[in-house]
C-alpha cells in the first residue's frame, strides 16, 4: 500500500503544479492592475488602485460592458431553449437519425473558431447584412448551442424516462408532463448550460473579431489595446473578467450542490 | 418514437444549416471567385488555389500543423496523470478541481496570453523576482518559438483533459480488479486494460485539441512576436490588409479540408452514448 500512496502523492503534486500553471497569468494580471506607475515593474514599488478608478470611470468602458452583456444575455436565452430540445433529441429519445445527429452537433465544436468567424463574415456579406452585435450574437450561437446541448445532454443521460411515463399513466397532458416532470428534473443541467452560454459568449474573441462590425466587445477592446502597446487598463479588465468567471462558476456550483442536498433530504 | 426525436432536433438542425453549413458553402463559393473581388456572382476559377501553392503559404501550413502536433503530444503526457486522478483517486475533490480547470476557459485567450507576457517580460514577475532576490539578469524568453508552444499547451489543456477524464471513467473497476487478481502487474493493467478501454475518450481529446490548435492565432501574435507564422495569420492578412477575400477563402477551404477529414474520419468510429455516460 505504501507504493500506492507514493503514486497518489505524485499525482496530487503534479495536478496542483498544473493548477498553479493555469492561474499564473491571472496572478500576473492581478498584480499588474495594482501598480500605479505607468509600466509594470516587479517587485512593485508603487502600489495603488489608481488604474481601477480610471478604468471604471471611463464612459467608453461602460459602453463596452453594455455591448458584451447584451450579446451574452441574448445568446444565453436563445441557446438554452434550442439546446434544451436538442439535448432531449441527443440523449433521451431513440430515433433513426440520432447517431448522425449527435455527430452533426459536435462538428461546430471541432472546428477552428477563427475560420468559423471568417466563414460567417463571408456569409453575412453575401446576404448583405449590416454587421453589429446582433450578427455577433448569431455567430456565438453557432458554437455555443452545440456546447450547451452537450452540457444539458449529460444531465439528460441520467434522467429516468419511467418518470415521464408514470406521469402519462396518471393522466397528465404532454404539456403538464413537460412542466411538472421533465423540466424540474433537468433544471440543474439547464442551469449549468445557461452559465456556460453566458460565460463563453462573454469571453469569446475569435468569433466576435470578424462579426461585430462597428460594435466592440470587451475581448476585442483588450486585444486592440494589447496590440497598440501597454495600458494598465488591460490588467484591470483582465482581472475583472477572471474574477467574474470564477465567482459565477463557483457560486453556480455551490447552488447546484445545495439543490441536490435539499432534494435528497 | 421516431418522429418525436426528430421534432426535438429540428430547431437545432435548422440553426446549424443556416449558421454552419451555409457559411461554409459561402467560403467555398468565394474561394473560386477571381482575385480581389467581393461578390459571389462571377465566373468561377481555380487560380486562388494555384496561388496558394506557388506562394509561401504552405510553410505557414506546416508551421500550424507542427505546432499543433507538438502541443497534442505534450498535452497527452501532461494530462494523463491528472485525468487519472480526476476519474479515480481524487474522490470528493474531483468536482472542485474540475471546476478550477474550467474557469480559465471563460476568460478570452488573448487576456490570458497577456498574463504570460507580464510573467516573462523584462522586469516582469519571473525576471523581476530573479533580479531582486538573486541579482542576476537573463534575456527574456518572450517572442520565441518555445513561448508559442507554451501558450498553446496552456490554452488547449482543458480540451485534452476533460475528454480524457471521461474516457478513463469508462473503464469498469471490476475489469481492473480482475486483471490484478489474475496477477497482472501495474504496467500490464495500464497497457492491457486502462489504455485500450479509455481509448475513445483519449482519442477525442487528441482530436479536439489538435483541431483547435491548428486554428490557433493569438499565441503566435501575443507571445511569439511573429517568430512563427501560423496559417490563420495568412488567412487574416488576406482578409484585412491585402483585401483579397478569394485567396483567404481558398486558404480557409484547405484548412477546413484537413480538419474535416480528421474529424469525420475519427468521429464516425465512436459511439458517443458510451463516452458521455448513457446508462
Amino acid at each position: 500500500m505504501a507504493r500506492a500512496n507514493w503514486r497518489g502523492g505524485l499525482i496530487w503534486g503534479w495536478t496542483l503544479a498544473v493548477v498553479t500553471f493555469m492561474y499564473l497569468p491571472a496572478l500576473c494580471l492581478f498584480l499588474a492592475s495594482l501598480t500605479s506607475s505607468r509600466y509594470f515593474i516587479f517587485p512593485i514599488t508603487k502600489w495603488g488602485l489608481a488604474w481601477w478608478d480610471k478604468t471604471f470611470a471611463s464612459l467608453e468602458i461602460h459602453a463596452l460592458f453594455r455591448t458584451s452583456i447584451l450579446t451574452a444575455a441574448v445568446v444565453t436565452a436563445i441557446a438554452v431553449v434550442i439546446a434544451f430540445f436538442g439535448a432531449l433529441a441527443f440523449a433521451r429519445y431513440d430515433w433513426r437519425g440520432r447517431s448522425i445527429y449527435q455527430k452533426i452537433v459536435l462538428l461546430p465544436i471541432f472546428f477552428p473558431q477563427s475560420v468559423l468567424g471568417l466563414a460567417l463574415l463571408l456569409w453575412f456579406n453575401a446576404l448583405g447584412l449590416q454587421l453589429s452585435w446582433q450578427t455577433a450574437a448569431f455567430a456565438h450561437l453557432v458554437w455555443i448551442i452545440p456546447v450547451v446541448t452537450l452540457v444539458i445532454s449529460i444531465q439528460v443521460y441520467s434522467f429516468d424516462p419511467a418518470l415521464e411515463e408514470a406521469a402519462f399513466d396518471l393522466g397528465a397532458s404532454r404539456f403538464q408532463v413537460f412542466r411538472e416532470v421533465t423540466l424540474p428534473v433537468l433544471l440543474p443541467g439547464v442551469f449549468s448550460g445557461a452559465l456556460f452560454a453566458f460565460l463563453l459568449s462573454w469571453g469569446n474573441f475569435p468569433l466576435s473579431l470578424f462579426t461585430t462590425g462597428a460594435d466592440t466587445t470587451i475581448p476585442e477592446y483588450l486585444y486592440a489595446k494589447m496590440v497598440a502597446g501597454y495600458t494598465p487598463g488591460v490588467p484591470v479588465l483582465g482581472t475583472v473578467s477572471t474574477a467574474g468567471a470564477a465567482i459565477l462558476l463557483l457560486g453556480g456550483y455551490a447552488l447546484i450542490v445545495l439543490w441536490r442536498r435539499r432534494r435528497e433530504t | 418514437m421516431g418522429s418525436l426525436g426528430l421534432r426535438h432536433a429540428l430547431p437545432l438542425l435548422l440553426f446549424l444549416l443556416l449558421g454552419f453549413a451555409a457559411p461554409l458553402l459561402a467560403v467555398i463559393g468565394y474561394s473560386v471567385m477571381p482575385e480581389r473581388t467581393f461578390g459571389l456572382w462571377q465566373a468561377p476559377t481555380l487560380e486562388n488555389y494555384v496561388n496558394v501553392f506557388t506562394s509561401t503559404s504552405w510553410i505557414s501550413f506546416l508551421t500550424s500543423l507542427t505546432f499543433a502536433g507538438l502541443t497534442v503530444v505534450i498535452l497527452a503526457f501532461a494530462c494523463y496523470p491528472i485525468a487519472f486522478g480526476l476519474a479515480r483517486t481524487f474522490g470528493r475533490w474531483a468536482p472542485f478541481l474540475t471546476l478550477l480547470f474550467t474557469i480559465p476557459l471563460f476568460v478570452s485567450e488573448n487576456v490570458r496570453m497577456y498574463g504570460w507576457v507580464l510573467f516573462f517580460i523584462k522586469n516582469g514577475l519571473m525576471l523581476g523576482t530573479l533580479k531582486s532576490l538573486f541579482g542576476f539578469e537573463i534575456e527574456s524568453w518572450l517572442f520565441t518559438r518555445g513561448m508559442i508552444l507554451l501558450g498553446m499547451v496552456y490554452v488547449y489543456l482543458p480540451f485534452m483533459l476533460f475528454p480524457m477524464t471521461l474516457g478513463i471513467a469508462m473503464v469498469p473497476k471490476e475489469t481492473r480488479d480482475a486483471a490484478y487478481d489474475l496477477g497482472a502487474s501495474r504496467f500490464q493493467v495500464f497497457r492491457e486494460v486502462d489504455l485500450p478501454l479509455s481509448m475513445p475518450g483519449i482519442v477525442i481529446g487528441l482530436l479536439l485539441s489538435f483541431v483547435l490548435a491548428v486554428g490557433a492565432i493569438a499565441e503566435a501574435k501575443v507571445l511569439g512576436g511573429q517568430r512563427a507564422i501560423p496559417i490563420t495569420h495568412d488567412i487574416e492578412i488576406a482578409f484585412t490588409y491585402s483585401q483579397n477575400w478569394p485567396l483567404g477563402a481558398a486558404l480557409s477551404v484547405l484548412l477546413m479540408l484537413v480538419v474535416g477529414v480528421l474529424v469525420v474520419g475519427v468521429l464516425r468510429r465512436f459511439d458517443l452514448d458510451a463516452i458521455l455516460g448513457r446508462r
